[in-house]
């Protein structure tokens, strides 16, 4: 049974989209064809000028950032280690991963193990790898849950940090209140299917 | 941005393997020692027949470095969760440098297991000196890289399956066969003084073969589990 229906979504340079629809309604899924993750099954995607299947995608994907509801995150690691790792995958330099982590607010909790911190930590520690390895496209899964209100301001940093460098970034929830003040456009989503586009102001 | 390169990008991964391993300790503290144990349990069930042990010493050893070395290569340490995947793919890691990085750590979990398993063969078995014994050393860097690869090359296969855990094992024994052969015929031919050549070669050629198969496909298998 297809999640997406006769979905057909542009997303510009400097864009930011958010998608806003009930649970179960395939926000996640468009999410992950976005994110290269997943690929449609009928149609064609094609993300940062790489279609998804073909050989071009490696690269674009490096320039993809996707912070999902489960932090990608070793939990025996500890907090720098898990960056410091990112860092060094993606060629960044570990000497930025102690900053990015202190811009997140958790320069003092630097070596505590990633289980042994709070969901809301772990969040903050994908915002810090946002700062680290600067895509281009930017997806948010629901970016606000979890975090604190001091913590929320992060989503706009990271938001407005992506399209200040000229990327886009896509952000789903089904609570827009929150994401509505950081979009351009947006897409009501229900049933696999795209309802419409509304500008913002 | 720059991304590092093949062999740094293996090199990573079986860093962060090894920290991630050395605190779990699912291999270091739980499946080593318990290999240990049931070597020592082979000699109270066959009783104090001690030709008989110095015999089967050494095929003992090997027995219980395949079945329990299975468990090391496989280990939960060494399978990654959805976002761990999905995050690595994001960064650009190639999926056959994953599978270097990850089959090296293992390779090293599994020598570690064999030093620990050999004073403990010597000690309740008693085989004897055995001529050449040097050549052994090769024979278990063989058997310990053969068996990381085989489990690496069954964990990319089986990523993403329900069945997973049930389906690893039926994966890796039979792949392992030739490695068991190789190694106790390595044995039987140095305890013969008669040329080995041939078994050594059998357990190179394994190594070379699952290395070159685990790298080419280490992308279609990645792909294929979304």
């Amino acid at each position: 049974m297809p999640v997406l229906r006769g979905v057909d979504l542009r997303i510009d340079p400097g864009e930011v989209v958010g998608i806003i629809g009930p649970n179960g309604s395939g926000k996640s899924t468009l999410l992950r064809i976005l994110a290269t993750l997943l690929k449609p099954s009928v149609g064609q995607a094609e993300v940062l000028g790489a279609r998804i299947g073909s050989s071009g995608i490696l690269a674009a994907r490096k320039r993809i950032a996707l912070l999902g509801h489960h932090p990608g995150l070793w939990g025996e690691l500890t907090l720098i280690e898990n960056l410091t790792f990112v860092a060094r995958l993606a060629g960044a330099g570990t000497e930025r991963a102690d900053l990015a982590l202190e811009l997140v607010g958790l320069g003092g909790a630097k070596q505590r193990r990633a289980d042994h911190s709070s969901h809301g930590m772990q969040r903050r520690v994908e915002f810090a790898r946002v700062l680290l390895t600067q895509p281009d496209l930017l997806l948010l899964d629901e970016a606000h849950a979890g975090l604190d209100k001091a913590a929320q301001a992060l989503v706009e940093a990271a938001v407005g940090d992506v399209k200040k460098r000229g990327g886009g970034a896509v952000l789903v929830s089904h609570e827009p209140d929150r994401m509505l003040p950081l979009v351009n456009v947006t897409y009501q989503l229900e049933g696999g299917t795209l309802l419409g586009r509304k500008e913002m102001r | 941005m720059r991304v590092g390169g093949f062999w740094q990008q293996a090199k990573e991964i079986a860093r962060k393997d090894l920290l991630v391993e050395g605190r779990a300790g699912e291999a270091l503290y739980i499946t080593i020692p318990f290999g240990a144990v049931a070597l020592m349990l082979i000699p109270l069930a066959i009783g104090t027949d001690r030709p008989l042990l110095a015999q089967v010493g050494p095929g003992m050893f090997l027995a219980v470095s395949l079945l329990f070395g299975m468990l090391v290569a496989f280990r939960q340490t060494a399978a990654d969760t959805p976002p761990q995947q999905e995050l690595l793919t994001l960064l650009g890691t190639d999926p056959a440098a994953k599978f270097v990085g990850r089959a090296a750590t293992s390779t090293l979990l599994l020598v570690v297991f064999e030093i620990v398993l050999v004073p403990v063969t010597i000690l309740l078995y008693n085989p004897g000196r055995i001529p050449g014994w040097p050549w052994l050393i090769l024979v278990l860097a063989m058997l310990a890289s053969g068996l990381a690869l085989v489990g690496t090359l069954a964990g990319s296969v089986t990523a993403g399956l329900r069945t997973r855990n049930t389906l690893t094992p039926l994966l890796v024994a039979p792949l392992s066969m030739p490695l068991l052969l190789g190694s106790a015929q390595v044995v039987e031919a140095l305890k013969q003084e008669q040329s080995i050549l041939l078994w050594i070669t059998l357990l190179a050629t394994m190594n070379l073969a699952l290395a070159v198969i685990g790298v080419v496909t280490a992308r279609p298998l990645e792909e294929s589990s979304r």
